[in-house]
């Protein structure tokens, strides 16, 4: 718990001082939703908020560990952690509380704008909550895996997207049966199971995927 | 050699078809300062990486019995926070609580007492090496692996990190330094590894 709070409270600050960067994401969200509502006037279902959600935390999860690559801030996290589980799960955390979280607070609002009614938004909101940590934890190992490559962007997208399939369509299907008051407690149980699991698993799978990327 | 801090038998690391080195075994015990010497480009700091742990060699191995505290090429700074603050991070990294008392005293020592509240991205390259320096004392570990530490130190700065090690010799560390000149202080010796190229 030492461990997590350490790397939480650090993510965090830097998160803080370089407010610019962290925002691109959110800002990303919010421009393409808000587009997406003056271009097209066919009716769009709550599955295209989910999928620039999913967007948005793509293009953020991708530079995770960059900085601290090149800064050798993660070889100091990996020689000094013991275990290196808690440390990683603070760094993630830190990372969705900056990313996935404003798109969830955020999503009420596009929704709004993008449907002009507020049915289902409750629904909407806790799917993303539950949903977008599993999409950061997945993608982290993506990131990880990509660091040693120097060029992680497009390569992440294309290792994780079919990882983040599922919490799309459990997420999407949520969402689109609240809006029309279909019963939606499955696809929630569900995207809690994947996060869940990948709680448990991912950081293991990323501290893994950061020692072979440290070997070069 | 059972009080050995670390034990290195039958290293080999290759790079592409070249071999750094090979059939490389050394141990460093306590009060020991091991220096590794070589041209640029014989395997210096792989073979730290491989002592510290963050590299595995081809073949061989490596065992640490204690603690290690490793300095390598990438300052281990965040650019965007203080000293103190990434001294404090560290701290915490290794469990313990963060204690401003022996970071403020730690950085003090190795000469950034003024410097402690500036980022790390606004100071000089010379203070920079001297805020990873204080990780030394901020986080103390038996055994020291330091990849060129005197790189971007003035003259002072080189004598800070001779008397740091005769210091950590002293009180029973050892230390494995990859440099190109001796960081012995008076009539102390040091272990020499010689990496060549091509080492059978």
């Amino acid at each position: 718990m030492k461990l997590f709070l350490a790397q939480f409270r650090r993510d965090l600050l830097l998160a803080v001082r370089s407010r610019s960067d962290a925002a691109n994401p959110v800002v990303f969200f919010i421009l393409t939703t808000s587009v997406l509502g003056l271009g097209t006037d066919s009716d769009l279902g709550p599955g295209v908020i989910w999928v620039l959600a999913l967007f948005a935390n793509v293009l953020a999860v991708e530079g995770v560990f960059e900085r601290d690559h090149e800064e050798g801030t993660l070889e100091q996290l990996m020689v000094h952690a013991r275990p290196l589980f808690p440390a990683v799960l603070g760094k993630l955390a830190a990372h969705w509380a900056v990313s996935g979280l404003p798109v969830a607070i955020l999503s009420p609002l596009v929704a709004f704008v993008l449907y002009g009614s507020t049915t289902g938004i409750p629904v909407l909101v806790a799917s993303l909550l539950v949903g977008t940590p599993t999409l950061t934890l997945l993608g982290a190992i993506g990131a990880a895996l990509t660091i040693a490559t120097g060029r992680g962007g497009l390569l992440v997208a294309i290792l994780v997207l079919p990882f983040y399939v599922p919490v799309l369509i459990f997420g999407a299907s949520a969402s689109a049966a609240a809006m029309t008051g279909e019963p939606f407690d499955f696809a929630l149980l569900a995207l809690g199971a994947l996060l869940t699991a990948s709680i448990t698993a991912a950081p293991f799978a990323v501290g893994k995927a950061l020692a072979i990327s440290q070997e070069h | 050699m059972n009080d050995s801090l670390l034990v290195a038998e039958n290293l080999r690391c290759t790079v592409g078809p070249r071999a750094l080195f090979a059939g490389l075994s050394f141990t460093v015990d306590a009060r020991e300062l091991v220096e590794v010497r070589g041209a640029n480009g014989s395997g210096k700091s792989t073979l730290l990486r491989c002592l510290v742990g963050l590299a595995e060699p081809e073949s061989g191995d490596v065992r640490r019995r204690v603690e290690v505290q490793y300095l390598g090429h990438r300052s281990g700074n965040s650019g965007r926070m203080t000293p103190v603050e990434n001294l404090q991070w560290l701290a915490g990294l290794r469990g313990g609580e963060p204690d401003r008392g022996s970071v403020d005293h730690a950085l003090v020592r190795v000469g950034l007492g003024d410097a402690r509240h500036e980022m790390c991205d606004s100071l000089s390259a010379g203070q920079q090496r001297r805020a990873t320096l204080a990780r030394l004392l901020v986080a103390p570990a038996a055994l020291w692996i330091l990849d060129e530490p005197l790189t971007s130190l003035d003259d002072a700065g080189v004598e800070l990190v001779v008397e740091l090690i005769a210091e950590h010799r002293a009180r029973g560390g050892g230390a494995v330094c990859a440099t190109h000149r001796t960081l012995t202080a008076g009539s102390a010796s040091a272990r020499v590894v010689a990496l060549s190229q091509g080492t059978p």
